[in-house]
């Protein structure tokens, strides 16, 4: 982890995402979009850009005003302020029909009174393809879902699964050069849901289409997506890599929002070389790295991830870590959840906090599992800890 | 289990007294159109003189034609404009004045007919409109758009707005979605808010009575005027085929409407 990190950042940099974005333009440039409803402002100024062939997701909670930015660019909503571009051409205030841009739905609205069939050629017949073309090219949509034999039963004859792969071949049908998916997976079971996710990256690796899904899923954007868009209260909080946005999370609000963390406020109290030490409310002193960019402020908080904390009864066990871990913290298992794959114990600590830690359940009959009111020492590296703005 | 299912002595006595109030003065009208007898309260053995009677009687057959053609255009009128009514105020943007629009919308449907009628008169009289055909038809016409609204609003509402969007998204302008998705989806509402139109206006005799003229009264206002001199077996014959013509509408309605909620199950976001 501790060779890893340090590439991972020098990727994302910001600087090189920029020179790259302007050597070879993007296929969709969303440039200062807001949106309002009466007062409330649903979209607050968001630029981004989205190169061909990227799978893109838009992940927040309910209400961050994902849905609205994707129905923008669809066309059902038009901007209040900004330009949405595509290939360089100004579409902001094109009507729906105009787009070379198609939606998959989150209800699928699919036409309960068309065919399979039908549902899918729609698009194609408002085109003006020539019948003998339609018929090819619903054969291969339906080939591509993996819809044979059902061409010619109605909606409601078909199945969730089945439903969700109609609406995706009409969707597909017209060849659009960019797809919006909305919550496309939200109506399916958790089983249905883990295939389908494979096979539409599958799907977007084959046909090279540009797909942008919004979803509140966090799984679901980190299992699919090349690049994430974290939306919250209308604005974009951060884009990144899914690592990224999971390792460096930018702000307090993305590193609670995306998967769980350990969240201590204290003051920024001296640096040593790389590293700083933070005198934290509830978990002591803390030794962390510095990061990337200077916040400037002496109040910070500092965030690790669960999985990151290792558990021991007496301190670090390996040579390395005795090294290493020089964030040492006592206390006491205060609850313990047991979740299959691996353990969260809930730790105590003799300063006044509580520090979570994930720990994975490596071997079946775990010998050296912890018991409830058992002293045991939260350790972590300084490279383990982010230092993001109180 | 089944037991539990079963009626009660108490339910079936309930529903067959409740069942014999509604509908055994209809069968007994029914039967004794059938009468021989001249007399109305007397069984004179099976015949169908009144049905021949009523055939040739020319001012009963006029009223009839008269009442069917008030019908059917009142209600072709109404349905045109109730689902246009139903179409501003469930698809529409919200415009200034949108409750208001809709609460005047419905207020036929509360309305007791003798003042709607009375209005009418009033203002057909102001605007020195010759009374027939015409001004009934405009009088059922506004009675009866109001129920065609209600019962397209409904399946509108009922509708996943996405299927539109849909339609737009894959290449339709709006009203172009609209003719290719919507429209046929509401179709059978709109069959049924006809027929409902159609039997309201067939049965109204208050409203008509005050805005019809002389030489067009419709069949109500007829039978009306029939009876008031005297109970002639003839009008059993007559609303015995009234009956039945409104049994069939109102079958081929809720057949309309329930092939509407069967399309509407998938219609419908899960």
């Amino acid at each position: 982890m501790a060779e890893e990190l340090p590439k991972m950042e020098a990727a994302a940099g910001v600087a090189d995402v920029e020179t790259h974005l302007a050597l070879d333009q993007p296929l969709l440039r969303i440039e200062g979009v807001a949106k309002s409803f009466g007062t409330f402002r649903a979209v607050d100024g968001v630029s981004l850009d989205i190169r061909a062939g990227e799978f893109f997701a838009l992940l927040g909670p309910s209400g961050c005003g994902k849905t609205t930015l994707l129905r923008m660019l669809a066309g059902f909503e038009a901007p209040d302020e900004g330009r949405i571009l595509l290939g360089g051409k100004d579409i902001a205030q094109a009507l729906p029909h105009e787009r070379p841009i198609n939606m998959m739905f989150q209800s699928y609205a699919l036409f309960p009174h068309l065919s399979v069939r039908d549902n899918i050629a729609f698009g194609l017949k408002r085109a003006g393809m020539a019948r003998a073309d339609i018929d090819t090219r619903v054969a291969e949509m339906v080939a591509l879902v993996k819809l044979e034999g059902l061409e010619k039963r109605k909606p409601n004859q078909l199945s969730g699964g089945q439903r969700q792969r109609v609406a995706l071949a009409r969707a597909l049908a017209r060849r659009p050069q960019l797809l919006l998916l909305d919550e496309p997976l939200a109506a399916l079971d958790k089983k249905l849901r883990e295939s389908t996710q494979g096979e539409l990256m599958e799907l977007q690796r084959r046909l090279g289409t540009t797909f942008i899904v919004v979803t509140h899923d966090q799984e679901e954007a980190m299992t699919m997506a090349s690049r994430i868009g974290v939306m919250n209260a209308g604005k974009l909080a951060q884009v990144a890599s899914p690592r990224e946005l999971y390792e460096a999370p930018r702000s307090r609000w993305i590193a609670e929002f995306v998967g769980d963390v350990n969240l201590f406020e204290g003051e920024f109290k001296l640096r040593d070389g790389h590293r700083l030490v933070i005198a934290t409310r509830d978990a002591g002193t803390l030794v962390v790295a510095e990061p990337r960019q200077p916040t400037g402020e002496t109040r910070l908080s500092v965030a690790i991830r669960p999985e990151k904390v290792k558990l021991s009864r007496r301190g670090p066990v390996s040579e390395a870590g005795r090294e290493t871990a020089i964030n040492q913290l006592d206390g006491v298992v205060a609850d313990i959840c047991y979740l299959g794959g691996s353990t969260t114990y809930k730790v105590k600590l003799d300063t006044g906090g509580i520090v979570q830690a994930s720990v994975a359940n490596s071997a079946r009959l775990d010998a050296d599992a912890y018991s409830l009111s058992q002293h045991v020492v939260a350790w972590f590296t300084p490279d383990d800890c982010v230092v993001l703005p109180p | 289990m089944r037991k539990r299912s079963r009626l009660s002595r108490f339910n079936v006595a309930s529903l067959a007294l409740g069942l014999a109030f509604l509908y055994l003065p209809i069968l007994i009208l029914v039967i004794y159109s059938f009468n021989a007898s001249r007399l109305v309260t007397v069984w004179g053995g099976w015949s169908l003189r009144w049905y021949h009677e009523f055939f040739g009687d020319r001012a009963m057959i006029e009223a009839a034609w008269m009442s069917l053609k008030v019908a059917a255009s009142s209600a072709s009128i109404a349905t045109l404009l109730g689902t246009l009514a139903a179409v501003a105020l469930s698809r529409g943007e919200r415009f200034a004045g949108r409750t208001l629009f809709s609460g005047m919308l419905y207020a036929p449907l509360v309305m007791p007919e003798v003042i709607t009628g009375l209005s009418l008169l009033l203002l057909f009289v102001a605007l020195d409109a010759e009374r027939g055909f015409w001004t009934v038809t405009m009088a059922h016409t506004t009675l009866t758009m109001c129920f065609v609204a209600v019962v397209v609003q409904s399946r509108l509402g009922s509708l996943d707005r996405s299927l539109e969007e849909a339609a737009m998204d894959l290449g339709c302008d709006p009203v172009r979605a609209f003719v290719a998705v919507t429209l046929p989806l509401i179709a059978p509402a709109i069959v049924a808010g006809w027929m409902l139109a159609f039997t309201l206006s067939l049965d109204d005799l208050v409203i008509a009575s005050f805005t019809t003229g002389p030489g067009s009264a419709t069949l109500p206002i007829r039978i009306y005027s029939e009876v008031r001199l005297g109970v002639k077996p003839e009008i059993n014959a007559i609303c015995t085929l009234v009956i039945g013509l409104i049994a069939v509408v109102i079958v081929i309605a809720s057949l309309a409407s329930k092939l509407s909620s069967a399309q509407g199950e998938s219609a419908a976001p899960l």
